[in-house]
């Protein structure tokens, strides 16, 4: 590959497959929403639960996939076709039909993985509930993503493979091998929606929260740090940071997050080694977080005033703040004596939401601002106040959320372990639910506090996509709208 | 050749190669030894496989989504053990495919919950649960009380258990539509089910259960395999 030359004609991305990633999270995530707020609203008023399928049980897991496989999952592959394309200067690889078959086979996916909850087909795998016919139709579409994304990698016409990419391929190929070891087991026939863990007990609880802790750190942490290092460079015009901290935070970070599992089987008959080994890790796990965070905040140096003006900046950034926050949750969270207290009880839950909705939602927000005006060749937002009022709406959205489920988890917590002066426990289990009630009620306003400013979100963004058409494309020629030289630095 | 970082940058497949190395190495020396060290798995006896009914009652807890707001799974903590009973040992899940420790208590922790309440509150409860805990949030199951148990696929899901490493016998397959209609038929003869399935609980049924007499079942005989009284502190260590 000649370096450092530029091609001689532009190259003509594939956008059009973008677009349809872009408007699919839309979609899922009102869906994601509005199931959430659902399923919060059932702990409120148990009466909601209209068996059989709108019960807890079932409806959870169809939160849960929307929330992440649909509206993460169609953020982060629409996200990674743009960024690979423009970081490459290279077409996606694999032409139109296979892009196609990526987009609609992974819709498809979803669809019926959701309804198959409802109809109750479960594999009981949190985060991985689709039974084993679903688990092959998503191994096939993810494989076509990969071999797209490499494909494209290999083609580029950058000589450096820009440090976005690098988090996008660790997620797919992560992925890839947590989706198909978590999910081993045998159909009871192959006629049949219903197949028997190849695991059992003790072991099968390793493998899933191996499966389950890393769907967070390589499905909802890892590609969206991708996120954050090709859009907040972009969108402040500034260059990373620290490329050296770059490297640093993404093996460290790679290398860590897998071994953390264990801490959500602190206490229980997993043995002592392996838990021991888990906690010890979830706590070194804070160090490359931190890193990352950093790098992606110091790179706003010189560019802090764009937060006044760029509203999609602001999600961005405040979202690094929240990863930031929750990373260091999480450790303190995995010491074995906090875990005694907070494992079973609210706190875990709100704990995922400022992960979730600060930091894996606020990121995509802040993507999605900077991306339709682009996408659709539009001169920029339709209304730059309604995406402040999004931001100021959803993060007290946010903050009703955690701040009910902290105080609601530690009254759990306590409450669980309270003795009286005779040395019996002191609360039965169903004074604690009775205690949780108003934080539940709570909880529920805080997502739909969250639901409107998404709702808001997709109004202006429509509008944005109606108003009439600048000339040309908004997007800049070069990777990551560096400096030419800045971006292969470190050679 | 100098090693850098820019060599990595540069090919795609080196880049993809070291990433999988990396993300691989946590998972195998934690997964691995789980499977190789002898005492991961505690030797206790009494812990056997699901009767045929407890089996598809199992199936019947995880298609509600049940293992979401009820954990199988006693931490070795005074206050768990204080409500909820010994602490639960590996083996005592060792036949689970899959596993149902679960990870939140919206509800209160099953693990022990057989034979702590009666069959009739069992019933009476999972049918309406604010008629006798009137501040639960328990959605109602009266439904699965007016659903027949489908059996006709039970020998696949015993034989599929067998595939996974659970030790079904013959005798156990070939008796397996008997044992499931005794065990629902307090007059029907049980010596054979007592026989292969130890300290089975008979459901007040008619021998024709419904989905709510299978998850009876179940629940009946969780935390019960396991007498602590005959286990020694040495049969825990792990």
């Amino acid at each position: 590959m000649s370096e450092h030359v530029l091609p001689a004609r532009p190259v003509v991305y594939n956008d059009a497959v973008v677009k349809k990633f872009v408007i699919a999270c839309l979609v899922w995530a009102i869906v994601a929403f509005l199931a959430g707020v659902y399923i919060a609203s059932e702990l409120a008023w148990p009466q909601l639960n209209i068996a059989p399928y709108l019960n807890f049980g079932r409806l959870r897991p169809v939160h849960t996939s929307a929330a992440i496989f649909a509206f993460g999952g169609s953020a982060l592959i629409g996200t990674s076709f743009y960024v690979v394309q423009r970081t490459c200067r290279a077409r996606l690889w694999g032409g139109e039909a296979l892009a196609n078959f990526v987009f609609w086979g992974y819709q498809i996916f979803i669809v019926l993985a959701a309804s198959s909850y409802l109809l109750g087909f479960s594999k009981s795998r949190e985060y991985a509930e689709p039974e084993w016919h679903l688990d092959l139709l998503l191994v096939l579409v993810w494989v076509c993503y990969l071999l797209i994304y490499l494909g494209t990698l290999m083609r580029r016409a950058e000589p450096h493979i820009y440090v976005a990419n690098w988090f996008y391929l660790g997620f797919i190929i992560t992925i890839a091998m947590l989706v198909i070891v978590n999910n081993l087991g045998i159909p009871i026939s192959p006629y049949s929606a219903k197949s028997y863990s190849w695991f059992s007990g003790v072991q099968d609880a390793m493998v899933q929260w191996w499966y389950g802790h890393n769907a967070v750190g390589f499905f909802l942490t890892v590609p969206f740090l991708g996120m954050m290092y090709y859009f907040i460079p972009k969108a402040a015009n500034r260059p990373i940071y620290s490329y050296r901290l770059s490297i640093v935070h993404f093996w460290a970070l790679i290398f860590i997050y897998i071994w953390a599992g264990p801490h959500h089987l602190l206490w229980t008959a997993l043995p002592d080694w392996t838990q021991t080994l888990g906690m010890a890790f979830s706590i070194m796990l804070w160090m490359p977080s931190w890193g990352g965070m950093i790098n992606g905040l110091m790179t706003l140096s010189g560019a802090w005033d764009k937060l006044r003006t760029d509203p999609g900046l602001r999600f961005s950034v405040t979202a690094v703040g929240f990863y930031g926050m929750s990373t260091f949750e999480g450790p303190a969270m995995s010491i074995r004596s906090v875990n005694a207290l907070v494992h079973y009880s609210d706190w875990v839950i709100g704990h995922v939401h400022s992960g979730t909705l600060g930091w894996v939602a606020f990121i995509t927000f802040g993507a999605l601002y900077y991306l339709v005006p682009n996408l659709w060749g539009r001169k920029g937002l339709y209304s730059v106040r309604l995406a402040a009022w999004h931001y100021w709406i959803g993060t007290l959205g946010i903050v009703f959320y955690i701040a009910s489920m902290w105080v609601a988890g530690l009254m759990e917590g306590l409450m669980w372990r309270a003795y009286d002066r005779f040395g019996f426990l002191k609360y039965s289990f169903v004074q604690v639910v009775v205690a949780e009630h108003p934080f539940m009620v709570l909880r529920m306003i805080g997502g739909v506090l969250f639901t409107i400013g998404a709702i808001l979100m997709i109004y202006n963004l429509w509008m944005t996509v109606r108003s009439p058409a600048t000339e040309a494309p908004r997007a800049e020629l070069l990777p990551a709208g560096l400096p030419a030289g800045a971006v292969v630095a470190g050679e | 050749m100098r090693l850098s970082h820019a060599f990595i940058e540069r090919n795609a497949i080196v880049l993809l190669v070291l990433a999988l190395l990396t993300v691989a190495i946590g998972g195998i020396v934690e997964i691995v030894p789980l499977f190789t060290i002898e005492t991961t798995v505690e030797h206790v006896n009494g812990v056997r496989p699901y009767s045929p009914l407890e089996l598809r009652g199992r199936d019947i807890y995880i298609r509600e989504g049940c293992y979401l707001c009820h954990s199988q799974m006693i931490r070795t903590l005074r206050d768990d053990v204080a409500r909820y009973g010994h602490y639960s040992l590996a083996a005592e899940s060792m036949y689970d495919h899959p596993f149902q420790w679960g990870s939140k208590r919206i509800g209160p922790d099953l693990a022990r919950v057989g034979g702590k309440y009666s069959d009739a509150w069992m019933y009476a409860h999972l049918e309406h649960p604010r008629r006798l805990v009137p501040e639960s949030l328990m959605p109602d199951f009266a439904f699965l009380a007016h659903t027949p148990l489908e059996t006709r696929d039970l020998l696949a899901r015993m034989r599929t258990n067998i595939e996974v490493g659970v030790p079904y016998t013959k005798a156990d397959l070939a008796q397996a539509a008997a044992d499931l209609r005794a065990q629902d038929d307090p007059s029907a003869d049980h010596s054979g089910l007592e026989k292969r399935y130890h300290g089975a609980h008979v459901v007040p049924g008619n021998g024709h259960p419904t989905e709510l007499d299978a998850l009876v079942a179940y629940l009946q005989v969780l935390g019960t395999m396991v007498d602590f009284k005959d286990v020694t502190p040495a049969q825990e260590r792990q």
